[in-house]
């Protein structure tokens, strides 16, 4: 954008998630009687925006490409657990265990990759069944293994300093990993030629290959990406709690579609924002841990979320018709 | 003597047991524009698809330039020059103009890691490649494909084979669903295209459309070559009648070929 223009700002993807979070924001501090200062800077929502969110950047991404992954529910715990066993209580090194973390998220996206690109089923069906599988994996193997359903791991000070402490005493390290990672993805796919492969193949996948793009090898990657983002969030977890246990990660399903939702990302693909899966993340993070902070009862937040969920997509619907019918005006 | 750009020579096609091409001989020169004319299923877009590499022959030959040809993949055709264009293809709803034209090729600036892709480039090109179409109404990169006219999106998507160097433009009923104002922004860019010694071919349901461009025609009916003519050598007429024609004769057969291919 060479000149600013407020019409420009509303005709992009992440112009409703913008919209959401300042009217969240907004109806806490009126409403809810929050002091935005106290709010701004506190560590809880943040925490979770950021576990949340380096989930939610792979799964939108893979939803603007026309693909959905619901597996990560399984592949955060699977990703705490596996280096908790390996690391914690078979006691190989870190390292070994990060490797065992982060690999076995290559692998179950190369699964989920080439059964989609191989198979005609749907890749909700496909992660649906991979989802359930790994929870059994899981869930059998550290029973098998362990005896138990929950593992403890002393990770080393180094390993600790990169992936589970607390800067300040309450704000979680992944919080840089997820600021790096935003930065990353905004920058691959919006800045450079992969970004717009990505969005030709979610608009129209024959035409796509047709153009020469390898559609297949993306596909696969995005799934590599997604799952292997969610073993990384369980891994950072277990290093940072000094367990893991079984159970948990359901909710990320959920929630990061929420997020990617309400980030303007268009379900069937082909049109979204990095920008705007933060901003989408942003919100329902601070309706999920903002309750907190007012004294609205908890119990109303999911029917925030609800309400917030069905205007997000409203509002992102009536945006993109504004950029679909937008023509400029004869100028000069 | 040249030898046309792209020739068939016997071609058949058959899915399993289902003959859907018969011994198709056929050719196309630089500069000519070739109408390919028939009923729904007669198999215009399974020939064209031949054409562009989806498909491969079950037996017959493909030469280019007089030399045989074998495309395993569409990016092989295309490579080779040979662009094809199905109806609405090729571009892509959410994207803008200037970055659905470069799908695959983006041109990029700056170096190393940090190549970013060239938005004022690519839309500046992909705008000016339109407007040397006659489609003036398109001045802005930055809008968005999805809301462009289907006259103008066809246009820009064949636009867009022309300016990545075709040689063969393959058209698969470009005009079909189009008002007659957008039909003729199309048709005025296929005779462009010829004008710049690109080969056309050209398919549709619609004789007007066909006679407006087309140097010569080929009518498929049920599969084999059922004529093959210059233009002006047919009447409007003759050309209708054939087209028709062909479709109550092979009634009759179509079903003892459904009822086979039911069977198997
Ligand atoms: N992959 C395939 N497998 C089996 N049969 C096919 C396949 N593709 C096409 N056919 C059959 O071949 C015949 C010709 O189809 P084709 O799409 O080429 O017709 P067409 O001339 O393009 O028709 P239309 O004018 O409706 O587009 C049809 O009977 C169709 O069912
Ligand atoms: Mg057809």
């Amino acid at each position: 954008m060479t000149s600013f223009s407020f019409g420009a700002l509303l005709r992009r993807p992440e112009a409703g998630a913008a919209l959401s979070l300042i009217a969240v924001a907004a109806f806490f501090v009126l409403f809810g009687g929050v002091k935005l200062g106290n709010f701004l800077g506190a560590a809880s929502w943040l925490n979770f925006a950021a576990n949340l969110g380096i989930v939610a950047l792979p799964v939108g991404l893979l939803m603007i490409a026309g693909e959905l992954d619901i597996s990560i529910g399984a592949m955060i715990p699977a990703g705490s657990m596996s280096i908790a066993v390996v690391s914690g209580y078979y006691g190989q090194p870190i390292l070994v265990g990060i490797a065992v973390s982060l690999g076995l998220g290559v692998v179950v996206g190369l699964v989920n990759g080439y059964l989609t690109i191989k198979t005609s089923v749907p890749s909700l069906i496909i992660t649906l069944a991979t989802l359930v599988a790994m929870q059994g994996l899981v869930l059998s193997a550290s029973v098998l293994l362990t005896g138990n359903a929950s593992v403890a791991l002393a990770a080393p000070d180094w390993a600790k300093a990169v992936f589970g402490t607390l800067l300040g005493g309450s704000y979680q390290i992944i919080i840089l990993w997820w600021v790096a990672m935003v930065g990353g993805y905004a920058f691959v796919i919006h800045m450079t030629p992969v970004g717009n492969w990505l969005f030709a193949m979610g608009g129209d996948k024959t035409s796509a290959r047709n153009a020469g793009i390898q559609t297949d090898r993306m596909t696969v990657w995005l799934f590599v990406l997604s799952a292997t983002s969610a073993s990384f969030v369980g891994m950072c977890g277990a290093i940072l709690f000094n367990s893991a246990q079984v159970s948990g990660g359901m909710n990320y399903i959920f929630n990061a579609i929420v997020s990617v939702v309400v980030g303007g990302v268009l379900l069937t693909g082909g049109f979204g924002s990095v920008i705007g899966i933060l901003f989408g993340t942003l919100t329902f993070a601070v309706v999920n841990q903002g309750i907190y902070f007012t004294n609205i009862d908890r119990n109303w937040s999911s029917l925030i979320i609800g309400v917030m969920l069905l205007l997000a997509v409203l509002m992102n619907n009536s945006f993109r018709n504004m950029a679909l019918s937008y023509s400029p005006k004869k100028k000069k | 003597m040249t030898h046309p750009v792209l020739e068939l020579r016997n071609v058949n096609k058959s899915f399993g047991p289902i003959d859907v091409l018969h011994d198709i001989s056929l050719s196309v020169k630089a500069g000519e524009v070739i109408c390919l004319l028939g009923d729904n299923g007669a198999g215009k877009s399974t020939l064209i698809k031949t054409l562009a590499g989806v498909h491969k022959p079950t037996s017959g030959e493909m030469l280019m330039d007089g030399a045989p040809v074998s495309f395993a993949r569409p990016k092989d055709a295309a490579d080779r020059g040979i662009a094809t264009v199905h109806q609405f293809g090729g571009t892509f709803p959410l994207m803008t103009i200037g970055r659905s034209f470069f799908v695959g090729v983006e041109p990029t600036k700056g170096f190393g890691p940090f190549k970013i892709f060239d938005r004022k480039t690519a839309n500046a090109v992909a705008v000016k490649a339109v407007q040397e179409f006659g489609i003036t109404r398109i001045d802005d990169g930055d809008r968005l494909i999805g809301g462009l006219s289907g006259g103008e999106r066809q246009s820009l998507a064949i636009a867009r084979a022309l300016h990545f160097g075709a040689r063969v433009l393959i058209l698969d009923e470009p005009t079909a669903a189009l008002g007659v104002k957008q039909a003729s922004h199309v048709l005025r860019v296929v005779m462009e295209a010829k004008k710049r010694g690109v080969a056309v071919i050209f398919i549709t349901h619609q004789v007007t459309h066909a006679m407006a461009v087309g140097d010569h025609f080929a009518v498929l009916i049920r599969g084999a070559l059922a004529a093959s003519f210059a233009k002006g050598e047919k009447s409007r007429d003759e050309i209708t009648d054939l087209m028709a024609g062909g479709e109550a004769l092979a009634d009759l057969d179509a079903h003892l070929d459904d009822a086979a291919a039911t069977v198997s």
